[in-house]
């Protein structure tokens, strides 16, 4: 008997107990499509930070309030002394014109015009703002040194927001109401995409003056330095500690991109790795039900098996016939839940960022396939050895 | 197995000595015992049993339940391996073939029918019958038309495509035996196969059993029935694993010839048998 035949006797097998097929394509499935997923949520949630940092430019310095790393202490971001607009000033004065400081303060923002309403993000900076790389300008303007000074009432919207309040019409010069104050829209940034803490297209750009009225505080959230040339980053970020020591001591933090980047990718590695450990949770459950469907399926299995052998089968016979099943079935419900993990990494990405990786999708594939295949042969092989009468009898 | 020379008195002969085979043996068990280990006790299933099949008879192996009897038929089916003695099948010694080649005179040389019919489920009548034939290698088209004929010679010809469970226990018990007849063996060996069914679909399958031996098939039936084992033509009784008497059969049954049920019951009232032989133990 040749292997199409054994492909032809175990594909009938397997169409005669759909059942228990489908049952057994179910544990792979699922096993595969959640690993699929959870870890492409991590790693693409992992990518898509860093490389929002990344994209910032190797020339950024940040500096936080607080004393973050050095000592058994974890991170204590904003726990110190929140810095002001006159060390923004202050700061400038001593790092150079080169050298352009850039404060940020966000909070939220509810936004409405006329009956239609939003929950947005304040985002504020100075006139420096075109350097924070909140956005790429679509149309429009970024607020002027004279608006800032003046603690305008200008926005820049994000593309949800025009897409929201403004749908399908050209939002410059309108008038939004921002936590109940009338802004003028002066620019629209392009479509940006999902990211950690909502999505970043729902922003709402305003002179930080403006937003410390509207926020009724005097605090700035952190402060970005942006260097004239990357080569003088460190040089720099020596210049921004001495300079705030006076007034902070040590509490305030200075990171370099190449620190923030390496900070958040162990922060994220963590988040990863506690997905990819849900996910092998969701592998292990999968692999269960595999081989609880294999294992109550040995009584009868085993007396097919003796129905087999006594009208004249093989052990090679019986064994080809297990494998191809349990080949079968791994390599359908594998592909199955590929397209389903894949498909549902796609579906989300409408929500957080997603990246199906190839390492996720071999290792479910190859665990899920080696449970069914060891479950579905091993008991076939015990049984191909028994003497006919006895696997007959099995019960 | 006894010994002749110790003999008591004259009507006392070696069971070969009985109704015996005219012609060759087909199936031969010399000296065969099988013990099981139950529970740390040794079962002697068999003891020194010999049985001679002749070609071409209708034989019933008969006797109580635990008495041996379906032991003996798995061991000469090749279904089951003896402790100690020796199985021939048309003269060959197969007792210490290797699985695989006890496998292939199990597919080619050998039928089964089993009282619990031992179909496989959710699978086709024709799909049943044609089992054999995948492991014997016949492909596709020809295995169909073979299966097809097999089916058609038991009376199944319109319910190819019929599932076990949509067939009456007659007529899978009928699908059973296509499939034993499907390689066209020399043997055909029936463990009690009227033992789940109403006696009408009993007769049946008799009926299909007797007329295969009349075209020349050995057949060979385990029963606990003594008018199930009068549809033979030798009957061997066998108790406590040993054979305790091999007849000839004298009224024997001729299943579905219209005699019916006065007929048998006439049957059973007749003496055992005339030509009987008490084999010593």
């Amino acid at each position: 008997m040749n292997l199409l035949e054994s492909f032809r006797i175990a594909v009938r097998a397997l169409s005669a107990n759909k059942v228990r097929s489908a049952l057994t394509m179910l544990g792979v499935i699922i096993g595969v499509a959640a690993v699929i997923l959870l870890v492409s949520i991590g790693t693409g949630v992992q990518s898509q930070i860093t490389g929002q940092i990344a994209g910032l430019g190797s020339n950024l310095l940040f500096v936080i309030p607080g004393k973050i790393g050095g000592g058994g202490g974890g991170p204590e971001a904003g726990a110190g002394k929140k810095f002001t607009l006159d060390d923004v000033a202050y700061l400038q004065t001593r790092l150079g014109a080169d050298n352009r400081v850039i404060p940020e303060l966000a909070g939220a923002a509810d936004l409405r015009l006329h009956n239609q309403t939003m929950n947005g993000q304040i985002a504020a900076s100075n006139e420096n703002v075109a350097d924070a790389a909140l956005g790429t300008l679509q149309s429009g303007r970024w607020y002027a040194r004279g608006e800032v000074v003046g603690a305008s009432r200008v926005a820049v919207i994000g593309s949800n927001v025009r897409d929201t309040l403004f749908p399908g019409q050209d939002p410059i010069g309108a008038t939004l109401d921002v936590n109940g104050q009338p802004f003028r829209v002066i620019g629209l940034l392009e479509k940006k995409g999902g990211g950690l803490g909502g999505s970043q297209d729902n922003l709402v750009g305003i002179p930080i003056t403006t937003a410390q009225q509207l926020l009724g505080s005097r605090d700035i959230s952190e402060l970005l330095v942006r260097v004239n040339d990357a080569k003088n980053v460190d040089a720099t970020k020596a210049l921004t500690e001495i300079a705030l020591r006076p007034r902070y001591s040590d509490q305030f933090t200075v990171f370099t991109q190449a620190q923030t980047l390496s900070l958040l990718g162990t922060i994220l590695g963590t988040l990863t790795a506690m997905l990819a450990g849900l996910a092998s949770i969701s592998l292990l459950v999968g692999g269960i039900g595999i081989m609880n469907i294999m294992l109550v399926s040995v009584s009868e299995r085993t007396r097919e098996i003796g129905i087999r052998k006594a009208v004249g089968a093989r052990t090679y016979d019986i064994l080809s016939q297990f494998v191809i099943e349990a080949i079968v079935l791994s390599l359908l419900g594998g592909t199955v839940g590929i397209l389903v993990g894949a498909g549902g990494a796609l579906a989300l990405s409408a929500f957080v960022a997603t990246k199906v990786t190839f390492w996720a999708v071999a290792l479910a594939f190859l665990f899920s396939a080696a449970v069914g295949v060891f479950f579905g042969v091993y008991p076939a092989w015990r049984a191909s050895r028994l003497d006919p009468i006895v696997a007959l009898r099995y019960e | 197995m006894t010994d002749p020379a110790t003999g008591i008195n004259a009507d006392n002969i070696d069971s070969q000595d009985g109704p015996s085979c005219s012609l060759e043996v087909v199936l031969e068990a010399r000296d065969v015992s099988k013990s099981y280990v139950l529970d740390e006790v040794v079962v002697d299933a068999l003891s020194d049993v010999t049985l001679e099949v002749c070609r071409g008879e209708m034989l019933a192996i008969m006797g109580p339940s635990g008495s041996g009897k379906s032991t003996l038929m798995h061991i000469v089916g090749l279904l089951d391996h003896p402790t100690s003695g020796i199985v021939t099948i048309d003269g060959e010694d197969v007792s210490h073939m290797a699985p695989n080649a006890l496998a292939a005179v199990r597919n080619k040389r050998i039928g089964f029918v089993f009282q619990s019919f031992n179909l496989l489920a959710r699978t086709s009548a024709l799909t049943n019958v044609e089992l054999p034939l995948v492991y014997s290698g016949i492909s596709g088209g020809e295995r169909a038309r073979r299966a097809r004929a097999a089916l058609e010679r038991v009376g199944l010809g319109e319910r190819l495509g019929h599932m076990p469970n949509q067939l009456s226990g007659g007529q899978q018990q009928r699908v059973a035996i296509a499939r034993a007849l499907v390689t066209e063996p020399s043997i055909v060996l029936a463990d009690e196969p009227t033992g789940n069914l109403d006696s009408k679909s009993g007769v049946e399958v008799m009926k299909i059993l007797q007329g295969l031996n009349a075209q020349g098939i050995t057949v060979v039936i385990v029963t606990h029935d003594a008018r199930v084992a009068r549809h033979a033509q030798r009957v061997v009784h066998i108790a406590d694993g040993r054979i305790v008497l091999n007849e000839a059969v004298e009224c024997r049954i001729m299943a579905g010839d219209g005699q019916g049920a006065v007929a048998e019951l006439e049957a059973d009232a007749a003496s055992l048998s005339v030509n009987q032989t008490a084999v010593p133990r």
